[in-house]
């Protein structure tokens, strides 16, 4: 699976997209599903929770493994995927659909600076090696 | 960098589309897509797992049975019935555990001994250091040159039998933990994941072509990640996370393998009456949304314990765990577990957690 075009990734395996009304919803990456495996937990940020960019902020749990996520930019938390308390499969079934929080940026120019697809890839294919 | 250990059955995982992880120094399939299919595929039907990494050791000589009565912490005198196979801790003197392992008594002259990978080349060195001493008549001989493959699962032992035809007349009568020597293949019914199966040791220049016999058959290869959670299900310990060399049996939950009533001394068992534990193995069964995992503190009004293995149950679809806590922890008490920043409530339960394709907590 490639990994869309359309959306924005930061090296810690986030993705991002921008919705129509300028807020971000957040969610892993296909490469970073492959890694952990089945997964069986999520844990979101609570809305109006304020973010600071990198900072820890939800954590997925794979039956191997837990990882940490991290927010992608700085701002607010307004919304947390309640779908995924019954069903964190959908994060391995469809990686790119599955939003984990949906956020209000600070500032939009932080996450047009976040990777593109290519630069992602660069980063995926770095880790292998 | 150092290099990876491979298994015959290397390529044959890499063919079948297994993600490869690093197991102590094993190059080794941890799923071949999903772990938690592969989990349920073993308790509703069967699978198979590459279990070549572990080692077969034969033990042979005239009082081989006296030697292993006081090696091991469990008695070889219960053994009686040839092929009967024993499960028992193998201890240093101060009661610590130096590997769990299964012996076979095959002849007066010979058993077998299955032990793990990772402790195989010390425990090897320490049978033969105790051997020199106590039996020198006795051969020990690792059989590097035997693999191993589980089968497991409700419908194992019939698909062993469809690809291996010429083995069915001398196994299909054996008992839970009790094998057969068929010539070139050594099966027994036993297993590490709480469902009926044969495990089958073979020459190793054989067992690519068993593999994909087996699998052609339809039964399908299994990672150690649904290894592991088969076996926490079915409340067996894995060395090295439940117990080693600095903890003992009786705080392993292994009390049931240690003979302390015969009057037989064996390796271990004057440490063993002189420290009554403080501490035991428990069950938990997470009560709060979450994951238990391995090193997670335990919060008791007894004090505090540790999780030595925790994972995430698929056929209870709950956390579940093992924990070493205070002796005073009494099974349905409730504790708190630290996961990250909070205190996630556990219920202390009796394990196994589940066996033959059901729950039982």
């Amino acid at each position: 699976m490639s990994n869309p075009s359309n959306l924005k990734y930061t090296a810690s395996h986030e993705w991002v997209k921008t919705e129509a009304d300028g807020t971000i919803s957040v969610g892993i990456t296909q490469h970073a599903q492959e890694l952990l495996g089945d997964m069986v937990f999520v844990e979101a940020p609570q809305a109006g929770r304020k973010l600071q960019a990198k900072e820890e902020c939800a954590v997925v749990e794979s039956v191997k493994a837990a990882a940490d996520v991290y927010a992608p930019v700085s701002g607010e938390v307004i919304a947390a995927n309640g779908e995924l308390d019954g069903a964190p499969e959908q994060i391995n079934n469809a990686p790119y659909d599955a939003w984990i929080f949906k956020m209000k940026p600070d500032n939009v120019a932080d996450v047009a600076a976040l990777l593109d697809a290519a630069a992602y890839q660069a980063v995926v294919e770095s880790e292998a090696h | 960098m150092t290099t990876l250990k491979t298994t015959p059955l290397n390529a044959a995982h890499r063919a079948l589309g297994a993600k490869m992880v690093d197991f102590g120094g094993w190059d080794m399939p941890v799923n071949y897509g999903s772990q938690i299919e592969e989990h349920h595929q073993v308790r509703n039907d069967c699978g198979m797992f590459d279990v070549c990494h572990m080692r077969v050791v034969d033990a042979k000589g005239d009082g081989v049975r006296a030697f292993l009565r006081y090696l091991l912490a469990n008695n070889a005198d219960k053994l009686t019935v040839p092929g009967k196979a024993l499960y028992s801790a193998m201890l240093r003197p101060d009661g610590g555990v130096i590997d769990d392992l299964i012996i076979y008594f095959m002849t007066e002259q010979w058993f077998r001994i299955v032990v793990n990978a990772g402790t195989a080349d010390k425990d090897i060195a320490w049978m033969k250091e105790q051997a020199a001493v106590h039996a020198p008549q006795l051969t020990i001989t690792s059989r590097d040159d035997l693999a191993m493959v589980a089968i497991q699962g409700p419908n194992a032992r019939a698909k062993v039998w469809q690809v291996l035809p010429q083995t069915k007349a001398a196994t299909e009568g054996l008992v839970n933990f009790q094998a057969a020597d068929c010539g070139e293949y050594f099966v027994a019914r036993t297993g590490y994941t709480g469902e009926d199966g044969f495990e089958v040791m073979l020459p190793k220049e054989k067992v690519e072509a068993f593999w994909y016999a087996l699998n052609k058959a339809g039964v399908k290869p299994i990672g150690l990640g649904a290894r592991d959670t088969l076996r926490l299900e079915a409340g067996m310990n894995l060395y090295g996370h439940d117990m080693d060399e600095t903890v003992g049996p009786l705080e392993s939950g292994m009390a049931w393998t240690v003979d302390l009533k015969s009057e037989r001394d064996f390796i271990g068992k004057a440490a063993l009456l002189a420290n009554p534990p403080s501490t035991k193995l428990v069950g938990l069964l997470l009560l709060d949304r979450g994951v238990l995992r391995d090193h997670q503190k335990v919060h008791s009004a007894h004090g505090t314990g540790e999780i030595t293995s925790g994972t995430f149950s698929p056929t209870l679809e709950k956390s579940i765990a093992l924990a070493r806590v205070p002796k005073g922890v009494a099974l349905g008490d409730t504790v708190q577990v630290a996961v990250r920043d909070k205190m996630l409530a556990a219920k202390v339960v009796k394990y196994p957690f589940a066996r033959n394709g059901k729950g039982l907590v």
